[in-house]
């Protein structure tokens, strides 16, 4: 059913190419695959890929996934995107395995091939473009809060489970960074399992507990939502400061109360703009993905390619006042 | 000394504040009425829905979409406010509500006339309500901005030196002791705990009755609902994931037996107040994540332990002259 759907698709969309012929050929065609259209987290990226092209000139961005976010609807793309004879093919993955045939088919055809966000299995791309990376997101946790705290405070960190592994990480991270922040004490880490009201009666226990807390730092979207409603319940705007991971939709309202000065998530504009910018060095041949490579990605600087293929684009983006309401339309 | 042991009710008193007791030594300021006052309004949501859930077990069911459904009518009533935040609170709270008990209905409809048992029943139509949530929302949140000032303050007015919340969970209490003391039906919820057959000669209709109390705690859930989204300012598919559990805890602590029955109003409350002292507690006494959750589970047992302990029935004797026959030679 699915072979017979794709051959339909690669049909269609071959008899498309020759019948519209390929004027632009000269330019490097680099397909932006998303796991699924009309999510504004992915629009964005694209944004931030026509960014990359524009200042790139020769590149023509084709911004493409399936309507429904499923590995089976994403290799039909991938096969019709071969039979466009697009030069790269930078892919936000459903599934890290299931895609893997289809796009060493694509490598097969002499197509670039790398994946950003949602990562593929290393058989199947170049490189993996991660937003960021586990020691970026430990210290900027810190930084966060620091950065509102010039001569130093107490600050906790509210996370999720005892037991989450990307939590425990950036945890453990950012407890190596601590000594590099004079007079920022941890003084405590919380748990509030991911859970409102847990959270909020976590939250509430640091504040009874700690008087003289100055930030909470939540690395978690439940967590730090319900700590900030913690501590605007209980009156101490201005006195605590919760910070840490979210998106900008769940946070425009605590950032506009005051109650969180600022946060922290990757920008899917900069990280469409860097896979474009990876997609065509790599495509055109100015540079190659094995370890310990460096690949210039504009304005956002510069990624090095680690471990399996992977490189971490930046610092997570803050977002606060000034420009959470603008990215809080996005996601 | 006997008599005193028999009245559960006491003997979660003095377990409270007995463990308050122990609390404040370790954190004195536990103890301040101020924190009295937020550990009860914290508590207030989950004794509302330990008052529902108190009905289904009594008339021998259960009730495990009750989280469910709370994170439903919540959703709704959090997306409805934010597309229309016209809707004055008094209407939206009734549209909640009414939700609630409809959906509370379904479960009590599925088990009066398809008699299909209500663990079987709940647990699926609690995943259905969680699901509806995410078809609803398409799993995007309802966010703190997007919900109107009056949604949120509403919970939180403090009205002679308690927060709304509070006032509704006494009164939804009050409305309890007067269903269960006052009406026929509550009275029936007991009969057809204790013995289904004889109610059914006393003319009180089992199936029916147990369609009540589903309603009802759907009733509960909704208004619950209600207070949960705007007391955290957040609604999304997974909020009060796992609440259940919490809810028949509280229930459990509070003396009413899971084989139906037995139960009282001040029971379900304590029990819940049992739990938020527990649930407030421990994040200022300093033990470890893992810690707590052997605590509560702990306090869960013990109180089972304990139940099993009073609820169990001497052998009734029948025949008096068999017993001394045997006896006697």
């Amino acid at each position: 059913m699915s072979l017979v759907k794709s051959l339909i698709a690669t049909t269609a969309l071959t008899a498309a190419m020759f019948s519209f012929a390929a004027p632009a050929q000269a330019q490097t065609r680099i397909a932006l695959l998303v796991k699924s259209l009309g999510n504004g987290f992915f629009e964005a990226a694209a944004r931030g890929a026509e960014e990359a092209a524009a200042e790139l000139g020769d590149v023509e961005i084709i911004y493409t996934g399936p309507t429904e976010p499923t590995a089976e609807a994403q290799i039909e793309v991938i096969n019709a995107l071969i039979a466009q004879q697009v030069d790269a093919i930078a892919i936000s993955a459903n599934d890290p395995d299931a895609v893997v045939p289809a796009l060493q088919r694509a490598m097969d055809r002499g197509i670039t091939v790398i994946s950003w966000d949602s990562g593929v299995a290393p058989e199947g791309r170049a490189m993996h473009l991660n937003p960021s990376s586990n020691e970026l997101i430990g210290n900027t946790i810190i930084r966060l809060a620091a950065d509102h705290l010039p001569e130093g405070g107490e600050v906790a960190i509210l996370s999720a489970t005892a037991t989450a592994t990307n939590q425990n990480i950036w945890i453990e991270e950012a407890r190596k960074v601590l000594p590099e922040y004079e007079g920022i004490d941890l003084v405590a880490v919380v748990y509030g399992d991911d859970l409102s009201d847990k959270s909020y009666r976590e939250a509430q226990g640091l504040m009874q507990t700690y008087p003289n807390l100055d930030a909470i730092i939540a690395p978690t979207t439940v967590g730090i939502v319900a700590a900030a409603q913690a501590v605007t319940d209980a009156g101490k705007i201005g006195e605590i400061n919760v910070t840490g991971l979210a998106l900008p939709s769940e946070m425009a309202g605590h950032i506009h109360s005051g109650a969180s000065q600022s946060f922290a998530i990757w920008n899917p504009i900069d990280l469409g703009y860097s896979a474009a910018y990876i997609a065509h060095a790599l495509a055109t041949g100015e540079a190659t993905a094995n370890e310990g490579d460096i690949i210039g990605i504009g304005r956002v600087g510069e990624v090095m390619i680690g471990e399996n293929g992977e490189a971490a684009m930046s610092d997570p983006f803050t977002y606060d006042a000034s420009n959470v309401d603008e990215f809080a339309e996005i996601f | 000394m006997k008599a005193l042991l028999k009245h559960r009710e006491l003997i979660l008193v003095a377990a409270i504040a007995v463990l308050i007791g122990l609390i404040s030594l370790r954190f004195p300021a536990f103890i301040a009425p101020r924190n009295m006052v937020r550990v009860f309004d914290d508590t207030s949501i989950l004794a509302i829905l330990a008052l529902g859930q108190m009905l289904v077990i009594l008339t021998r069911c259960i009730d495990l979409s009750m989280a469910a459904n709370l994170a439903l009518c919540g959703m709704v009533m959090a997306m409805l406010n934010a597309a229309f935040p016209g809707i004055p609170m008094p209407l939206l709270l009734a549209v909640g509500i009414s939700l609630g008990a409809g959906l509370g209905a379904i479960n009590g409809l599925l088990v009066w006339k398809l008699d299909i048992p209500s663990i079987v029943v709940t647990l699926g139509t609690m995943t259905i309500f969680r699901g509806s949530i995410f078809l609803l929302s398409s799993g995007q949140w309802v966010n703190a901005h997007q919900m109107s000032d009056a949604f949120k303050a509403l919970p939180r007015a403090v009205m002679l030196g308690l927060p709304v919340s509070s006032w509704i969970a006494i009164a939804v209490i009050g409305l309890f002791v007067l269903l269960m003391s006052r009406t026929p039906l509550g009275r029936s919820f007991y009969a057809v705990g204790v013995n289904p057959t004889a109610s059914v000669y006393t003319g009180i209709d089992v199936g029916r009755t147990r369609f009540f109390a589903f309603t009802i705690a759907g009733a509960v859930a909704g208004l619950a609902g209600y207070l949960w989204v705007a007391r955290y300012a957040v609604a999304y598919v997974d909020i009060a994931g796992g609440f259940e559990l919490q809810i028949i805890a509280a229930c459990v602590i509070g003396g009413i037996s899971i084989a139906g029955g037995i139960g009282t109003v001040g029971g379900a409350v304590l029990g819940a107040l049992f739990l938020g002292v527990v649930n407030n507690a421990l994040p200022v006494i300093n033990v470890s994540p893992f810690a707590q959750m052997a605590i509560s589970g702990a306090v869960i047992v013990i109180a089972v332990i304990f139940n099993a302990r009073n609820e169990r029935k001497k052998g009734r004797i029948i025949l008096k002259k068999a017993e001394k026959a045997e006896v006697a030679p």
